[in-house]
């Protein structure tokens, strides 16, 4: 199980990173979720996927019964995609604004705060 | 059952709560700006009153960690490590108190910057959020924590960054957001390791977990991670472009804000992760740091002197700054890294200055182009008086702050045989002078009508030029009266490389 996991892993990141090496926003975007998930996933099988046995103590016991699943990941998880949910969708509003005042999702092609040709300082008075 | 075997039983001591308090008050401010949304006229003094409260704690705290070593409070009861400890040492807290006053200032200043458009647009809980998100990363103890305060304060700084509405705002927060993200990304895939590796997330555990790891554990692999993470977000060279893409863009007093705060964050981290945790690794690093502190100094004061916007021109000072902050991290030990603390404490105050200082000369000039901008001198002095000063001060010659982290850290480099890193800080420091001076020669010397004047010149209201009047005078305090600013960073330098009373404070009675 953890062995596929990783190589789950691996293929998302190498998916995630050729996307986000485009010049354009919108598959840069796609990139940035597949990135997202590649973490979780990697929070998830780093955290040893072992049993799946849910953590609960039963009730007149002080200790977990035998083996359970390890709980930590998956909140770091849960904390994790709650954020890169909530950035993406800022990202997604952010693109599309970006495309209605810049008439470009190409990243070439956005070049207002930084313009192509813009004088050098005096060099003397 | 001993129930004091899993949960904490003794409450935390109320003088303790200070910890949590350069959190929360901006929160709670935060929030309460939102319920009283309707009443924008009063968000600035509300927003200043909550800023001037956390600085407040932030000041009595950082009095009480140096009189009594690090102070911890660990939530949920759950005993550390599993639950989350709050621990502010000597560098959190100084650093908590020099971003508060920062953030005061910058309220300040905001108070005529931000119109009533901006404020509807929400820019003060995003201030106060950013400013919660900041006070969180400095003093939380446990490793993911510091990932979520990153991603408080980066999410706020993207609202921040598209308040108004500009097409060149929207250009730059684009490339700053998803940069950005896939910075805090890359924090997020290493702790993912290091939990997968030691099984546990608080840096104190970490710091005698990874002292006894044999030689399977993959630390190379985690410590340049974050070197790569945290560098990016510290606008390192190769890894620094997003910020010269963005940080002209929005208002400016959220460019002083970013510029004073935001990298100074990402270098904290990069103090705490590598030194602290990661001390033997750091060691391995320390050419390639050293490497990168050097390119990133020369390269951004080059750049800087290529810019005719003044602040774009700052953008690329700044980077030059952290390069010098990454020298003293190359350079290790307590003189370099009380160099490196002192440097940032001085950066975090001197930025924001520069910042505030471009806002007051482009309302008195009418525009922030060099090749426009002439007659300051004659039209405001006492403007030309704060510019000489922090002229003086980001190119660290007396009396300015920047003089005693720059002598540390030649020394520092002399003394470990680097002597090429103390050549570059010192070249870096010329380039820098030559840089201002220039600004000082067209903006301020140059007679009027030189030049085609710029339209639309006013003079700044009072409180903008008091907001820039306190960063001056306390960047001259720190150059003339070194010796406390010095002992404190030194002593921080200390509390990282042996941490053991920071071990000591998040377990009482040992890591069990």
């Amino acid at each position: 199980m953890d062995t596929a996991l990783s190589a789950v892993v691996g293929l998302f990141f190498a998916a995630a990173i050729y996307l986000m090496l485009s010049r354009h926003i919108i598959r840069v975007l796609l990139g940035v979720a597949l990135f997202g998930n590649a973490v979780n996933v990697l929070i998830f099988t780093a955290g040893w996927v072992s049993s799946e046995t849910p953590p609960i103590i039963p009730e007149g016991v002080d200790f977990l019964p035998g083996p359970t699943a390890n709980p930590l990941p998956q909140a770091l998880i849960l904390t994790a995609i709650v954020i890169s949910f909530s950035f993406f969708a800022f990202l997604l509003v952010l693109a599309y604004r970006a495309y209605q005042d810049l008439g470009t999702d190409d990243t070439d092609g956005m070049r207002i705060a930084e313009p192509k040709s813009e004088d050098l300082p005096p060099m003397g008075y | 059952m001993d129930l004091a075997a899993a949960i904490v039983t003794t409450p935390t001591a109320p003088a303790d709560w200070l910890v949590i308090a350069p959190v929360v008050v901006p929160l709670l401010t935060g929030a309460l700006l939102l319920t009283i949304r309707h009443h924008m006229r009063i968000h600035g003094v509300v927003a200043l009153a909550g800023l001037a409260l956390s600085a407040v704690c932030s000041a009595l705290l950082l009095a009480r960690v140096l009189a009594e070593g690090p102070i911890v409070m660990t939530m949920g009861r759950w005993l550390p490590p599993f639950g989350i400890s709050f621990t502010a040492d000597t560098l959190g807290a100084l650093f908590a108190l020099t971003a508060s006053i920062a953030g005061i200032v910058c309220g300040l200043y905001s108070l005529h910057d931000i119109d009533m458009a901006g404020r509807r647009y929400g820019f003060y809980p995003f201030l106060m959020l950013m400013m919660a998100g900041v006070g969180g990363a400095f003093l939380t103890g446990d490793i993911f924590n510091l990932y979520v305060w990153f991603e408080v304060f980066v999410i706020s700084s993207f609202g921040l960054l598209v308040v108004g509405d500009d097409e060149s705002r929207i250009d730059g927060a684009v490339k700053y957001a998803i940069l950005n993200l896939i910075a805090t990304t890359l924090f997020l895939i290493a702790t993912g390791y290091l939990y997968g590796v030691f099984g546990t997330l608080n840096m104190a555990d970490l710091v005698g977990k990874i002292t006894a790891a044999g030689p399977d554990a993959p630390m190379m692999t985690l410590a340049t991670l974050y070197l790569v993470a945290f560098g990016m977000k510290a606008a390192a060279f190769p890894l620094n472009f997003w910020l010269p893409a963005s940080y002209h863009t929005p208002r400016v007093v959220t460019s002083a804000l970013f510029g004073g705060l935001l990298t100074k964050v990402g270098i904290y981290a990069l103090l705490r992760v590598l030194v602290m945790i990661m001390p033997a690794e750091r060691l391995v690093l320390a050419p390639l740091i050293g490497w990168a502190a050097a390119a990133t100094m020369i390269l951004g004061v080059v750049c800087a002197l290529a810019q005719s916007d003044m602040r774009r021109m700052l953008g690329f000072v700044l980077i030059s700054g952290i390069g010098v902050m990454l020298a003293g991290l190359a350079i290790g030990g307590v003189d370099g890294l009380s160099g490196a603390i002192l440097y940032a404490i001085h950066s975090m105050l001197v930025t924001t200055a520069l910042y505030l200082l471009a806002g007051l000369i482009g309302m008195q000039g009418g525009g922030f182009l060099l090749q426009r901008l002439s007659g300051l001198y004659d039209a405001a002095p006492m403007l030309a008086g704060a510019a000489l000063l922090l002229a003086f001060a980001i190119a660290g010659l007396p009396p300015g702050s920047g003089l005693w982290p720059k002598v540390a850290l030649v020394k520092a480099s002399l003394d470990a045989g680097a002597g090429w890193l103390a050549a570059a800080i010192l070249v870096s420091s010329l380039l820098t002078t030559i840089a201002f001076g220039r600004v000082f020669l067209l903006a301020f010397w140059r007679a009027k009508g030189e030049v085609e004047a710029l339209e639309g010149t006013r003079r700044p209201p009072p409180l903008t030029f008091v907001a820039l009047a306190i960063l001056v005078l306390s960047s001259l305090a720190m150059g003339l009266y070194p010796e406390p600013f010095l002992g404190a960073a030194r002593y921080a330098a200390a509390g990282l490389i042996e941490p053991s009373r920071y071990v000591e404070a998040v377990f009482p009675g040992g890591v069990r």
